[in-house]
């Protein structure tokens, strides 16, 4: 019964990933697998100025889209479990189903919100608050975070909901039995609580978010470049494989980073409760 | 007691609202396509024009479309079929296989969450054109296999995990082989949730964007094609007929997976350990 499973882990993910490892240390030939043994790629990366730009930016973006992701998900995953009732069910699809939808499309509507020409800018003109179409919106740093916070809010709320969910209520009994004021409970009891529920929400958000190419590409405009549209590139236009292969290694690795912070945060909080 | 009851009806009102709030973030912008793809105009703007069905008729009678939509069904059918497998003899083995090799693929089945899609797809790319396979359908299929395999094992994997071990142990010491008990027992039982994870592998497979990208050969999926089209303002409005129709489609897969989610659940506390 292991078969398929043994097949797809195996020879998808594990030799898949490993062919990437193997080809960023290969010199570009024009070959499937490049030529001799280098890091030249990874010496590429870190000396040229461009790519520490793109990967900072692609960090500070992935970043403030998690942030903001993980800031708003938080209420409404604390409504979910503490206040809902018989609604829960019900609003716990609703925030899940634009998960079922097209991705492209969320994007896409975003693009029509933003536009020169678009919802915004047309429905401030018709309302007349303002005189002019404004370029402001579209093709920003800007509008990259609010459309990928907007694609991953339902990643964020659910681990948040189900830490949350977790939590015996006898424990907020007991903090305002012993007088905590419900502010003081919650930043002494719920919150520490939730935290591997937020920082599991923060992974999920971050991971394909700093990787992310379609929206800079549709909503974000030259200056909001990401780490992955410099991979995608390499993989089509520039034709080098192998310093393609490096970019993903190097986000691969930023992500490894990412994940050990938070592992560790999580059992420095696990530790307290 | 009475003024802390009042308090947290309160802070409930409030947060009650932020959540309605949240709610219209989450589907303004995504209501926006079916409204616009009724109006009688190539610009996405206000004051709406006339009502007009013409985008939909355009969606008549267009074979790259039409030939889109099939490869598309084709691959989520296959790699849904493929993805709920995988889920399922994984997580049943990582339950009650007791082996740790069970337990590692289980490991690795759940991996691809911590990996952005572009490197998903470069890794694959790599992958299918070393065995000669090259960009094709197939390609497709395994790449959407791979997406959809964490969900599939993550559902699968709690649905076992709320059948009581005790129906397993009676059917084991009624003289019931490991194989029989899965196959009379445990995949009975869990029927509906099998029906779930394929509903949501369908649904990834269905929407994926990010990975196909690297793997289409000469024949797009639906998403590909609807990202050929944005380039073109002219075809924007069939985009937004489109996008409506896979909306709909989306939202009632979702729901009836949700529904069959229930059930299983509810079946599940129906017969208590």
């Amino acid at each position: 019964m292991l078969l398929p499973g043994a097949l797809v882990t195996f020879l998808l993910i594990l030799f898949a990933l490993g062919l990437v490892l193997f080809l960023a240390f290969r010199g570009n030939d024009g070959s499937l697998l490049g030529v001799g043994l280098t890091v030249g790629n990874f010496v590429t990366v870190a000396t040229d100025p461009l790519y520490w730009t793109v990967t900072l930016r692609s960090l500070v973006i992935a970043g403030l889209v998690t942030l903001a992701t993980v800031v708003t998900a938080y209420p409404v995953a604390y409504y979910l479990a503490f206040h809902a009732g018989r609604r829960r069910g019900l609003l716990l699809f609703l925030v899940t189903l634009p998960f079922w939808t097209s991705y492209l499309l969320r994007v896409f509507a975003w693009k029509i919100v933003l536009a020169y020409n678009g919802v915004l800018n047309s429905a401030l003109i018709e309302s007349g608050i303002w005189s002019e179409p404004t370029l402001a919106f579209l093709n920003t740093p800007a509008a990259v975070v609010v459309t990928l916070a907007h694609a991953y809010a339902p990643f964020a709320i659910l681990p948040i909901y189900v830490a949350l969910d977790t939590i015996p209520k006898s424990l907020l009994e007991a903090a305002s039995d012993l007088g905590a004021r419900p502010f003081t409970a919650f930043r002494r009891v719920v919150l520490p609580n939730s935290m591997p529920g937020v920082l599991a929400a923060a992974l999920v958000v971050f991971v394909p978010t700093v990787g992310d190419y379609v929206t800079p590409a549709m909503v974000g405009g030259p200056a909001s470049t990401m780490i992955g549209t410099l991979i995608q590139s390499q993989f089509g236009k520039a034709n080098d494989w192998p310093f393609g292969a490096a970019l993903s290694v190097c986000v691969m690795l930023v992500i490894l980073v990412v994940v050990l912070v938070a592992r560790g945060a999580d059992r420095r909080f696990g530790s307290r409760t | 007691m009475k003024a802390e009851q009042a308090d947290t009806k309160r802070d409930g009102s409030w947060l009650g609202l932020y959540v309605l709030a949240y709610l219209v973030f989450l589907y303004l912008p995504v209501l926006l396509i079916p409204l616009f793809s009724f109006n009688d105009s190539i610009q996405a703007a206000f004051p709406l024009q006339g009502l007009t069905l013409q985008w939909y008729q355009t969606l008549y009678g267009n074979p790259a479309l039409s030939g889109a939509l099939l490869n598309s069904l084709v691959i989520a059918v296959i790699a849904a079929s493929g993805a709920t497998l995988c889920g399922i003899t994984v997580s049943y083995m990582d339950l009650y296989g007791r082996s740790p090799l069970a337990a590692t693929i289980s490991a690795i089945a759940r991996l691809p969450i911590l990996i952005p899609g572009v490197i998903v797809g470069i890794s694959l790319l790599i992958l299918v054109n070393l065995i000669g396979l090259g960009p094709s359908r197939v390609a497709i299929v395994l790449g959407h296999i791979l997406v959809a395999l964490p969900t599939t094992v993550v559902v699968m994997r709690s649905r076992f995990a709320a059948i009581p071990r005790t129906v397993r142990e009676a059917a084991l010491d009624l003289g019931a082989s490991d194989w029989t008990t899965f196959r009379r027992v445990m995949l009975p039982l869990s029927l509906p949730a099998v029906l779930s994870a394929f509903m949501l592998a369908f649904l990834i497979s269905f929407d994926e964007f990010i990975v196909v990208f690297f793997l289409a050969g000469t024949e797009p999926t639906l998403p590909l094609y609807i990202w050929s089209q944005l380039r073109f303002p002219r075809s924007l409005p069939t985009v937004m007929a489109l996008g409506t129709v896979i909306l709909a489609v989306s939202f009632i897969i979702a729901g009836t997976a949700e529904i069959l989610r229930h059930r299983g659940l509810g079946a599940a506390r129906r017969n208590p350990a």
